[in-house]
């Protein structure tokens, strides 16, 4: 366990996420693995509905129940089974140990709190200190992420989307957690607003050394930010190797795919390729590979079963058969 | 400021303004801007929340009324229409809504939504031919005939937006106002979506103002791009020209802050900007990128730079064009900071 521990901080094994609704049981995650060594940041990227953020509130503990509920699988942080944990100690973790930035910064402060009151909320709640060391050390959060501190005692409508969003990130950094998850952090903001706080976020990462899950349907951010990549479709991940390798030679045709549809910045092309078709439906999944009915080199045998993550070259994982077949798709 | 100039252009914007009355003051959302768009161009409009190009946009199509100035459509003055032309303006200019989820009736099937301008412009004789057209409109933008009946909560996004889409092209407009019409949409969807628009313009001639924030959005599918500042137009050139040698330092930031999804390109000197856009809200005078800009000097705080032509076909509203120094970051003293000094 103790080699384990060290290479694998955090390991996420066959994990099941379901929510029951009228419309039927919707499988939104469905059979993930996935795994974070210590201080690397790992970008999880999907279209809307592919389950990235019911991964990252399944890590935090977070799915409403119900209509949510993980239906099986292992979520190990530093060797220890978080689905195993009493709701005390789930608490203890949440905002201590693990901590979540939201997408949408104007909804995730609380309007009536002034912002230094929302940061030495968190600080009161997992570490003992006295009310002075309390704000002093909130107040010092905030100049940690460029914000003068005398500005603590103000509302959070009296900052400008990219400065509520630093906010955010005080409040989730406060507590120093080994993990934090950042979902969509910086969708919500202008380009150059989201530039500053791309920024910050890398200072801060070379300050904490925080291990992080990067949630983002951005390329362009991923790459900037993360060490490695993983990319997610139908609840499940299809695609994961370390960022250079992922963007220099995708491997899954989801992946291919995703790369074509995104204008680029250089060339002077009119027509974008494109994934024909929709995600399934995650009521009602198919049996054997999610994206095999829109890719353009499936073959029958691709919709009889699942495909596992094979290892197309070192490190760089697909879940893909043709990947077996042919050593490259 | 008389008729139009002789440029052959479908759409010319001159000196246009527009002002709301807020309680703070006067909000200058838009402020003299002059822009032409030629039949059969897409002018692309780009620029960060707040800046007005939506704004804009809907002044174009008089669902705003101008504070001052005025905009040509076939050379007459759009503000000057009066009810019955302006009826037979509003077949000839249409728009596409940002968010497919709040721009359809929720109680309406996709069949009554792409009617319902059939019937307001009374259009077709009878249901039957109503129907016909409908189908016609639903194979143009791709959308399955099985959907004829489905209700907007039953679709996706991207089906949304070509119903959107589809509702727009219902009169055979001339002119099509696209706000941020692929923004709320994933990547792969988006890519539909701009193809189709592409494929729409090439066989019908549109001619479109593109108002969207994602620059490699605007790069793909633009001939021209404008970008937009705190109400003004700052710079203004052909797709590329703009892309390789973009001179405001307003451009160059926001250019230099796209993340790009390629891990091959070096990142050369990006610009961060201080600050955030300031409110437009009685905005200062002088140049009203100057809180944030990187290379401002005296003459800028004084006086307002205007839009003019920099070498042909591009133009530019700075007094110190291409004066950023990327190498090192640093934003040259002010003689004023100096001074305190």
């Amino acid at each position: 366990m103790d080699q384990q521990q060290r290479e694998n901080f955090l390991e996420i094994r066959d994990l099941y996420v379901q929510y029951h609704t009228d419309t039927g049981l919707v499988k939104a995650v469905d059979g993930l693995n996935l795994s974070l060594a210590g201080g690397e940041t790992l970008g999880l990227v999907g279209e809307t509905g592919a389950g990235k953020t019911t991964t990252a509130l399944a890590v935090m503990q977070l799915i409403a129940s119900p209509p949510g509920r993980i239906a099986g699988g292992s979520i190990f942080l530093q060797g220890e089974n978080l689905l195993k944990k009493s709701k005390e100690e789930q608490r203890h973790i949440r905002g201590g140990k693990i901590a979540m930035i939201f997408q949408d910064p104007m909804t995730s402060l609380n309007p009536v709190l002034p912002v230094q009151e929302q940061i030495a909320e968190m600080i009161r709640l997992h570490r003992k200190a006295d009310a002075d060391e309390v704000l002093k050390k909130a107040r010092d959060m905030l100049s940690l992420v460029g914000i003068r501190p005398e500005r603590g005692s103000e509302y959070p409508h009296q900052f400008s989307g990219g400065m509520k969003q630093r906010v955010v990130i005080a409040i989730a950094l406060a507590c120093n957690p080994t993990l934090l998850i950042a979902d969509e952090p910086t969708t919500a903001l202008d380009v150059t607003i989201q530039a500053q706080v791309l920024e910050l976020m890398r200072e801060l990462r070379q300050h904490f050394n925080t291990s992080t899950i990067l949630i983002s349907h951005d390329l362009g951010v991923v790459a900037e930010l993360c060490d490695s990549v993983a990319i997610m479709y139908a609840g499940r991940i299809v695609e994961k190797a370390d960022t250079k390798n992922l963007f220099r030679r995708p491997l899954h045709p989801y992946t291919q795919g995703l790369f074509r549809s995104v204008p680029d910045l250089t060339g002077n092309v009119r027509r974008l390729d494109t994934i024909a078709g929709l995600p399934p439906d995650p009521t009602n999944l198919p049996p054997g590979c999610c994206f095999a009915s829109r890719c353009n080199i499936a073959e029958p045998d691709c919709s009889r079963s699942r495909p596992s993550m094979i290892e197309g070259e070192t490190g760089h994982f697909a879940a893909c058969f043709k990947l077996g077949k042919r050593g490259g798709v | 400021m008389n008729g139009p100039a002789d440029s052959g252009a479908l759409v010319e914007i001159r000196g246009l303004k527009k002002y709301f009355t807020v309680p703070h003051g006067l909000l200058q959302a838009v402020d003299d801007v002059n822009l032409s768009v030629a039949g059969g161009e897409t002018l692309g409009l780009v620029g960060e929340s707040g800046c007005g190009k939506s704004t804009l946009g809907r002044v174009v199509i008089r669902l705003l009324d101008a504070t001052e100035g005025s905009v040509f459509f076939d050379k007459e003055d759009i503000f000057l229409y009066n009810k019955k032309a302006l009826r037979n303006f509003r077949k000839r200019a249409q728009m596409v809504f940002q968010d497919p989820y709040s721009s359809l009736n929720p109680r309406f099937s996709v069949e009554q939504l792409i009617a319902e301008p059939l019937h307001i412009h009374r259009v077709c004789v009878n249901e039957r031919e109503t129907a016909a057209k409908v189908k016609t409109l639903m194979d143009i933008v791709g959308l399955a005939s099985r959907l004829t009946t489905s209700f907007p909560h039953e679709l996706d996004g991207g089906r949304r937006q070509r119903i959107g889409i589809a509702r727009a092209l219902a009169l055979n407009p001339e002119f099509i106002v696209l706000d941020e019409p692929v923004s709320a949409l994933d990547v792969c969807i988006q890519a539909q979506i701009l193809n189709l628009l592409h494929d729409l313009k090439d066989e019908f001639r549109y001619t479109y103002l593109f108002i969207t924030h994602d620059l490699s959005v605007i790069r793909h599918i633009s001939d021209r791009i404008a970008v937009m500042y705190l109400g003004k137009i700052i710079e203004l050139a052909d797709h590329l020209e703009i892309f390789i040698h973009p001179q405001h330092p307003y451009t160059q930031a926001l250019l230099s802050a796209i993340p790009l999804p390629n891990v091959d390109i070096p990142r050369a000197g990006r610009i961060i900007l201080e600050g955030d856009v300031p409110s437009p809200v009685n905005p200062p005078a002088g140049c009203r990128f100057y809180s944030r800009c990187p290379s401002r000097w005296d003459r800028c705080l004084g006086e307002a730079p205007v839009l003019r032509e920099l070498s042909p076909d591009h133009f530019l509203a700075c007094h110190f064009p291409g004066r950023v120094d990327k190498a090192k970051h640093i934003r040259p003293r002010t003689a004023l900071e100096s001074a305190e000094l």
